[in-house]
């Protein structure tokens, strides 16, 4: 066993390029066989019969379930690996002395881009403040990074189509982009809390060493984020397949289009209050925001649902409440609460 | 004796990293122990600009990420001052 450990190793460090392509191949079949070995085992060999509420909900979690997992190692595995050639002092490089504007269409696409998580919003926001990023490009980078994430929309991909995937990526960089313009117009930078100009001023050091790394260490960073997100998100991840199974199989067909279809005005600002506290991730709200848009929820209601859940989080307002004076956070809140509004309203009535 | 530090403000990744560097110290016979550094400016000082970061000897060993418990000894048993010099 160990030796066939060893020779894995061996093979990895000597030819990680061959490996990374067997593993895809494997993935895409392995995905391609899900829905037939799941229609076999529970209708085939388990004898579930068609129909009953119950069956429906078992198909869906199984199916889901095993789809959503196996969609969430690919993606997060291939887009760690694809960020390893960013990273966040190279971003900020890239971004220093850059004016508004062009500035925050950059800040947007490197949020996007960069390997970067909202914890770390406190020392990556002093980092900036040091190399002279302006206040509102700053503000872009920490609205698309958690609002484009990967999960986010190649889940969207996943249950939704290309489409629906595009326009939330296209939305919400605008959103980023122009919030952040919008917030840097304001010249709010007095009420960015006094500490941050102190620690700036005092930031610097050499940060951790810029090696390039090499592909058998970019592949062990895409085990490692593997790893880290799916221990953290994997309970709601359950919970979200298990009430969207519920709900695929308990609620009637029309139940969202009679009470909150696209004529309902009240029915957005309803998603997007009630997104703000279910931080979850958005791997644990996707298989709801499924089961609901089944049922007859409006997809720009939906999406406005998502972009609230990822973007406006309260365990991130608190975090940016240590370095934004709470006139600078409620603007920003606001401002960003109002692009999702906005985009919701829109494709309820375009789409 | 080295020093050890995570750098973190006390999300679960940062205590995810505490533990294992912790654990990692233990496999490898040390006598360190892990120091954590929550506090912004101090963080901003290592110019450190993602959380959990590892520092050894006022080092920036690591940042951002939270590494298997191999690498993570391998990469310490490196860095760790000789018992000998300590």
């Amino acid at each position: 066993m160990t030796a066939l450990a060893a020779r894995a190793r061996l093979a990895e460090e000597r030819h990680p390029l061959w490996l990374l392509g067997g593993a895809a191949i494997g993935w895409f079949a392995v995905y391609e066989a899900l829905l037939p070995f799941w229609n076999d085992l529970l209708y085939g060999a388990f004898g579930v019969p068609h129909g009953p509420r119950w069956a429906d909900a078992l198909h869906f979690f199984c199916y889901d379930a095993t789809k959503i997992l196996l969609l969430l190692v690919g993606i997060i595995f291939a887009v760690r690996i694809l960020r390893s050639f960013l990273s966040i002092e190279r971003t900020r490089a890239l971004l220093g002395g850059r004016r508004e504007g062009l500035g925050n269409v950059a800040a947007a696409a490197l949020g996007v881009a960069t390997p970067f998580c909202s914890c770390s919003a406190v020392p990556a926001f002093i980092g900036f403040v040091a190399a002279g990023v302006p206040l509102g490009v700053t503000l872009s980078f920490l609205i698309a990074s958690p609002m484009v994430n990967e999960i986010a929309v190649v889940l969207l991909y996943g249950l939704f189509g290309f489409r629906i995937a595009a326009l939330y990526i296209g939305s919400g960089l605008l959103i980023a982009i122009v919030a952040g313009a919008v917030l840097g117009r304001m010249r709010l930078e007095r009420y960015v809390e006094p500490f941050v100009l102190q620690a700036a001023a005092g930031a610097g050091g050499p940060g951790a060493a810029e090696i390039a790394p090499t592909w058998s260490e970019r592949i062990e960073l895409g085990r490692e984020e593997v790893r880290a997100i799916l221990g953290r998100i994997w309970p709601y991840l359950v919970a979200g397949i298990a009430l969207g199974a519920a709900i695929h199989g308990w609620v009637p067909t029309d139940f969202f289009a009679r009470y909150a279809g696209p004529d309902n005005p009240f029915a957005v600002p309803f998603a997007v209050v009630l997104g703000v506290p279910l931080y979850s991730n958005a791997a644990g709200v996707l298989p709801l925001v499924e089961a609901l848009h089944a049922k007859g929820l409006a997809m720009g209601t939906l999406l406005a649902f998502m972009m609230s859940v990822v973007a406006l989080s309260l365990p991130e307002t608190i975090l940016l409440r240590r370095v934004l004076r709470p006139q600078l956070l409620a603007a920003f809140v606001a401002v960003v609460a109002g692009g999702i509004l906005a985009t919701g309203f829109l494709f309820n009535a375009v789409l | 004796m080295s020093t050890v530090k995570v750098l973190g403000s006390g999300c679960a990744n940062c205590r995810r990293l505490t533990d294992l560097a912790e654990q990692a110290l233990a496999e490898l016979g040390r006598p360190e122990h892990v120091e954590k550094v929550t506090d912004d400016g101090e963080i901003a000082a290592y110019g450190v600009m993602t959380t959990p970061a590892l520092v050894v000897d006022e080092q920036v060993l690591m940042a951002g990420r939270i590494p298997g418990l191999a690498s993570l000894r391998e990469a310490l048993a490196e860095r760790l001052a000789q018992p000998a010099s300590s």
